[in-house]
């Protein structure tokens, strides 16, 4: 052995059958690999309420979308192509005739922001009630985000709070249908976004880094000003409803 | 003039397959980074719709999957079934279910756990609002319909 050593050197180890075993490990994992990740429309159901409780909405404020057996629409009572809707949404959102069927905006002003702060910011000082307090915290915070939106965008016009896209499906409606549905509506909403990001800022909504705190606040803003706010509410039979 | 005759007379070299391996190594790297283990076998036949306002899902190991589709064995009809895990499922499972995978994570990450609904396209949204109530009333409201990335 030694011999030999000195001789020929060390001798060199066989590399030919690396190669299948590489081979064998990389068609193992190619096998097993799943490149896409998942994508969908993500959506947060309501908590279960469990109490009953009588919400006090008004009419305008609710934008109707049904979806009948047949996968046919019915929105706000009339019969609707599922490329109307898109449209129909985003002139919910906005009302920009000022039609009396659709939520009343309200315009939101610097000043008005102000007063209203400092008004809760001297009840949150006045009062010893803990729970008075908080609310009074909780509000005087919800006037803030608008006043760093006013700022931000400048005076806009606010959707009433209890303003709600409301979408209820039979019981033999396509999931298909559904999502198709799901997608308009949300369609409908990010391209207001989009377009008021664009109009305001050179960019769109969609581009926005979330990452960076400028655009971090971009987004709130414009969140505030166009929500989304798509019902996953309690499933109604549509199919029994009296017409 | 004689040294290139003799040049010809032998065998062309073999190629050397000595870095082939590396070659290999590096794909089989690639894939080992990229790869998520496959964990179930479908038991429901699901093609999924398609949507164009979609968002990905960041994290995969906060999302669990509902798989709702017509059975892959014809023995079980073509009504759509529910499959959690590797299994099919009854509605009642569901909220063991939920607690199950809420069990898994760390308490800080539970709130952020998106259940993923994958429906066949096909499917009655009957089925589809049932699972929906049984994971409101099981307290897992963050879910995804999943879909393709359409157009």
């Amino acid at each position: 052995m030694l011999k030999r050593k000195k001789i020929g050197g060390v001798q060199e180890i066989n590399a030919g059958s690396m190669a299948d075993i590489a081979f064998l490990l990389l068609i193992f994992f190619l096998v097993t690999t799943t490149m896409d990740t998942d994508s969908g429309i993500l959506r947060l159901l309501p908590p279960v309420v469990v109490e009953d409780v009588k919400m006090d909405v008004n009419k305008r404020d609710v934008y109707e979308v049904l979806i009948n057996d047949a996968d046919m629409l019915l929105v706000e009572g009339n019969m609707m192509d599922i490329k109307e809707l898109r449209a129909g949404a985003k002139e919910f959102m906005t009302n920009p005739s000022n039609n009396i069927d659709l939520p009343e905006k309200r315009r939101v002003t610097s000043a008005e922001c102000q007063q209203k702060i400092a008004e809760y910011r001297s009840g949150v000082a006045s009062t010893s009630d803990p729970k008075l307090k908080d609310d009074y915290q909780k509000l005087m915070e919800k006037w803030e985000d608008r006043l760093a939106a006013v700022r931000l965008l400048g005076e806009y016009n606010e959707l009433p709070p209890n303003a709600v896209i409301s979408l209820q499906t039979g019981s033999k409606t396509s999931y298909d249908m559904y999502v198709k549905v799901q997608n308009e509506l949300e369609a409908g909403i990010r391209e207001l976004r989009d377009d008021l990001c664009k109009e305001k800022f050179g960019r769109k909504f969609t581009e926005l880094d979330d990452k960076t705190d400028e655009d971090k606040a971009i987004i709130k803003a414009i969140r505030l000003v166009f929500p989304q706010r798509i019902s996953e509410a309690e499933p109604v039979d549509v199919t029994k409803k009296p017409s | 003039m004689s040294r290139f005759k003799d040049k010809g007379g032998k065998a062309t070299p073999a190629i050397s397959t000595a870095s082939l391996p590396d070659i290999i190594f590096m794909l089989l790297f690639f894939f080992m980074v990229t790869t998520v283990m496959r964990e179930t076998d479908l038991k429901v036949k699901i093609t999924l719709p398609e949507a164009t306002e979609v968002t990905k899902l960041e994290d995969k190991a906060l999302v669990d999957y509902v798989y709702i589709g017509p059975p892959t064995s014809a023995a079980l009809g073509t009504e759509p079934l529910i499959q959690l895990n590797d299994q099919y499922a009854k509605l009642e499972e569901l909220d063991p279910w939920v607690k199950a995978g809420n069990e898994r994570r760390d308490e800080v990450l539970q709130p952020k756990i998106t259940r993923s609904l994958k429906v066949d396209k096909e499917t009655n949204m009957k089925i589809v609002t049932d699972v929906k109530q049984e994971l409101r009333k099981a307290n897992a409201l963050k879910i995804n319909y999943s879909t393709g990335q359409g157009r």
